[in-house]
C-alpha cells in the first residue's frame, strides 16, 4: 500500500533537496500488539525513499532490548531521530507522524540536517543557558492543524541544548498515557511530568515554564 | 486511524521573509481570508506587499468543512486555505508567519514592531487580524480548559471517542461541530441558550441523527468536575429549572471576538471591540485599513472577509499611489 501519493511525494523531495547531513531514523516497531507499527514503518519507509539523506534502521522493541533502552524507547511505535553519527540528539515520535505531524517530521528531519530555523540571538542564549534535565512530552491528535508547531518547537529546543529531550505523543495510540495526565485537548505540553501549556504557545512560553521550573 | 498527509511544508517562505530594510507598500497583519486575498489585490496591482501572519489560513483552518465559498461544493477548510496560499504565492509576496505584531508606530512611514524583534516599514496597513473564540464566562471554565472544555473540535474531538460530550451554540460551527463529534462520541447533548441561526441544511441533518440530543432556550450556568470536568448545570428557561447533564467533555462554539486589542487607540473601535470601517475598509486612520473579522462589517463569513479584503487593497493602493 502506497501511502503518500505522487503529488505529495513530489512535495516532499524539492523540501529535502536542501538537506546537508545525514539525517538517520530508529523505528522501534512490535510484532503483535501494535496497530500502527506496520503503518509506520511502510510510511516511513516512503519517507526515506525521498531522499538519499535519510536512512532508516527498523529496531523489534521485544528483540532488540538494548538498543531500545539506549534511546529510552518506552513503546511502540516509537522513532527518534539521529544524526550522521548516529548520536541521539533528544528527538523522538511516539505514534505515526502522518496526518498534520508530517509537517513537524519534516521540519525535524531538516532541523537535524543543518538547514533549520535561525532564532534571534536573544531567544538562543536563554536556550542555551538552561542546565537542568528537561523532558517534553507534546501530546497531539493528528487532526490537529497547529499542533505540528508546538512539536517542532519543543524538538528544536531539544535540538539546540542537549539537557533537553523532546517527544510526540500521539494521544489515541497511547490513551493510557494520555489518561495519566489528562489529556482533553491538544496540543498539551508536559514539562518534566509536571508543569504543562495547552495549546500552540509561542516559544517564549516554553522558555518562561522551563525556567519556572 | 487518519492516514491523511496533510502536507502544508513550505520551501518558499525561508527565501521570501519579510524584510525589516525595505518600506512596503503595504503590510498585511494576518494570513487568513482577509489577508490573503488584500494580498492577492495589492500585489496584483503592482504593490509591493508583505504579509505578518501567526499562522498563514487562519481560523478557517479549523473549520472540518466548508460547504458555501461559491464554486467549491465542500471541502476542508484548511484545503480552502492551501487553495487561497498557493494563489496568493503565485506572485511575489513577502511572508513571515509565526509572528505576532507587538505595537505600531503610525507617521508617514508607520513602523510595525514584531514578536521576533524585528521592525517593519510601511507605507500604509491592512489589518486583517481576524478573531478568537469567545468563552462562555461561567464559572469553572477557565479551571476544566483542557480538562474537558474545548474550543477547537477538529483538534480535540478524537480525545473524546466512545465518550458523552455538549455542545454549546446555536450557530453553523456549533451544529458543524455537532454533526462531525456525533459520529465517534457515545452521545452529544447540544445547549443553546436560545434558537438555533445555524443553516437549514445543517440543522435537517442534525436532527437526522440518533445520538444527539438538544436542549434550546438552555442556558449554562457553571462547568463543575474533579481533576476532569464530569457534568454542567444550566437553567431551562422553558421550565425555569436548574438542570445538571454529565459529560466529559464541553465544546465551546459561541462565536467570536475580534483580535483588536494591539490596535486600541490606534484606530476607533465600536462597544465590541470591532474596527470600525467604512464601504472602502478605511479606518479613522490615514492609511490604515482593515477587513474581515476583526470589523465591524456583520456576518463572519469567509466569502465576505475575503471580498473586503479586496477593498482594503483597492484602498491601500489608491492611497499609496497619492503619495507619489
Amino acid at each position: 500500500m502506497a501511502f503518500l501519493n505522487d503529488d505529495i511525494r513530489k512535495q516532499i523531495t524539492e523540501v529535502f533537496a536542501p538537506m546537508k547531513k545525514n539525517v538517520n531514523i530508529a523505528l522501534f516497531v512490535k510484532e503483535s500488539g501494535c496497530d500502527s507499527c506496520e503503518d509506520t514503518q511502510g510510511y516511513l519507509e516512503e519517507m526515506a525513499e525521498l531522499s538519499d539523506k535519510i536512512s532508516l534502521s527498523v529496531y523489534d522493541f521485544d528483540v532488540d532490548v538494548e538498543k531500545a533502552s539506549e534511546l529510552n524507547i518506552e513503546m511502540t511505535p516509537s522513532l527518534v531521530l539521529l544524526d550522521e553519527n548516529n548520536n541521539d540528539l533528544g528527538i523522538k515520535f511516539n505514534g505515526i507522524p502522518a496526518g498534520h505531524e508530517i509537517n513537524s517530521f519534516i521540519s525535524s528531519i531538516l532541523e537535524v540536517s543543518g538547514v533549520g530555523e535561525e532564532f534571534p540571538q536573544e531567544l538562543v542564549e536563554r536556550i542555551q543557558k538552561i542546565d537542568k534535565p528537561v523532558n517534553i512530552k507534546v501530546f497531539i491528535t493528528l487532526s490537529c492543524p497547529h499542533c505540528s508547531g508546538a512539536v517542532s518547537k519543543a524538538h528544536k529546543l531539544a535540538l539546540m541544548n542537549p539537557n533537553i529531550n523532546a517527544e510526540m505523543i500521539e494521544a489515541n495510540t497511547f490513551g493510557e498515557l494520555s489518561e495519566k495526565f489528562n489529556v482533553s485537548g491538544v496540543p498539551k505540553i508536559v514539562f518534566n511530568e509536571g508543569a504543562d501549556l495547552l495549546g500552540d504557545q509561542p516559544l517564549e512560553e516554553f522558555l518562561n515554564t522551563i525556567e519556572s521550573l | 486511524m487518519s492516514l491523511d498527509f496533510s502536507l502544508s511544508f513550505n520551501t518558499e517562505e525561508k527565501s521570501n521573509r519579510l524584510d525589516p530594510s525595505i518600506i512596503y507598500d503595504t503590510i498585511i497583519i494576518g494570513g487568513g481570508p482577509a489577508g490573503l486575498n488584500a494580498a492577492l489585490y495589492a500585489t496584483r496591482k503592482g504593490m509591493n506587499v508583505g504579509i505578518i501572519a501567526n499562522r498563514i489560513g487562519g481560523q478557517v483552518l479549523d473549520t472540518s468543512s466548508v460547504e458555501n465559498y461559491l464554486g467549491f461544493n465542500s471541502l476542508a477548510g484548511e484545503e480552502l486555505m492551501q487553495k487561497f496560499e498557493k494563489h496568493v504565492k503565485e506572485y511575489e509576496v513577502a511572508m513571515t508567519s509565526d509572528v505576532l505584531v507587538k505595537s505600531i508606530e503610525n507617521d508617514y512611514i508607520k513602523k510595525i514592531n514584531a514578536s521576533n524583534g524585528k521592525i517593519y516599514q510601511t507605507k500604509s496597513i491592512i489589518i486583517a487580524t481576524g478573531s478568537k473564540p469567545r468563552m462562555l464566562n461561567v464559572p469553572g471554565e477557565k479551571e476544566y480548559m483542557g480538562k474537558g472544555v474545548a474550543y477547537c473540535a477538529i483538534c480535540d474531538a478524537p480525545l473524546f471517542a466512545g465518550k458523552d460530550v455538549i455542545i454549546t451554540g446555536g450557530g453553523n460551527s456549533a451544529v458543524e461541530a455537532a454533526i462531525d463529534i456525533a459520529k465517534i462520541a457515545n452521545e452529544v447533548k447540544l445547549v443553546h441558550r436560545s434558537e438555533f441561526r445555524a443553516d437549514k441544511v445543517l440543522l435537517d441533518k442534525l436532527y437526522s441523527l440518533e445520538n444527539v440530543e438538544i436542549h434550546l432556550q438552555t442556558q449554562i450556568q457553571e462547568i463543575h468536575g474533579e481533576m476532569l470536568m464530569t457534568h454542567i448545570t444550566a437553567l431551562d428557561k422553558k421550565e425555569n429549572k436548574e438542570i445538571a447533564i454529565k459529560a466529559d467533555g464541553l465544546f465551546v462554539e459561541i462565536g467570536y471576538l475580534p483580535k483588536s486589542e494591539i490596535f486600541e487607540g490606534l484606530v476607533e473601535m465600536n462597544e465590541k471591540k470591532e474596527i470600525i470601517v467604512n464601504n472602502k475598509a478605511e479606518t479613522s486612520t490615514k492609511g490604515i485599513y482593515a477587513s474581515g473579522d476583526v470589523t465591524d462589517v456583520p456576518y463572519k463569513q469567509i466569502i465576505i472577509s475575503a471580498a473586503d479584503g479586496a477593498k482594503a487593497a483597492l484602498s491601500a493602493n489608491d492611497y499609496v499611489n497619492k503619495l507619489k
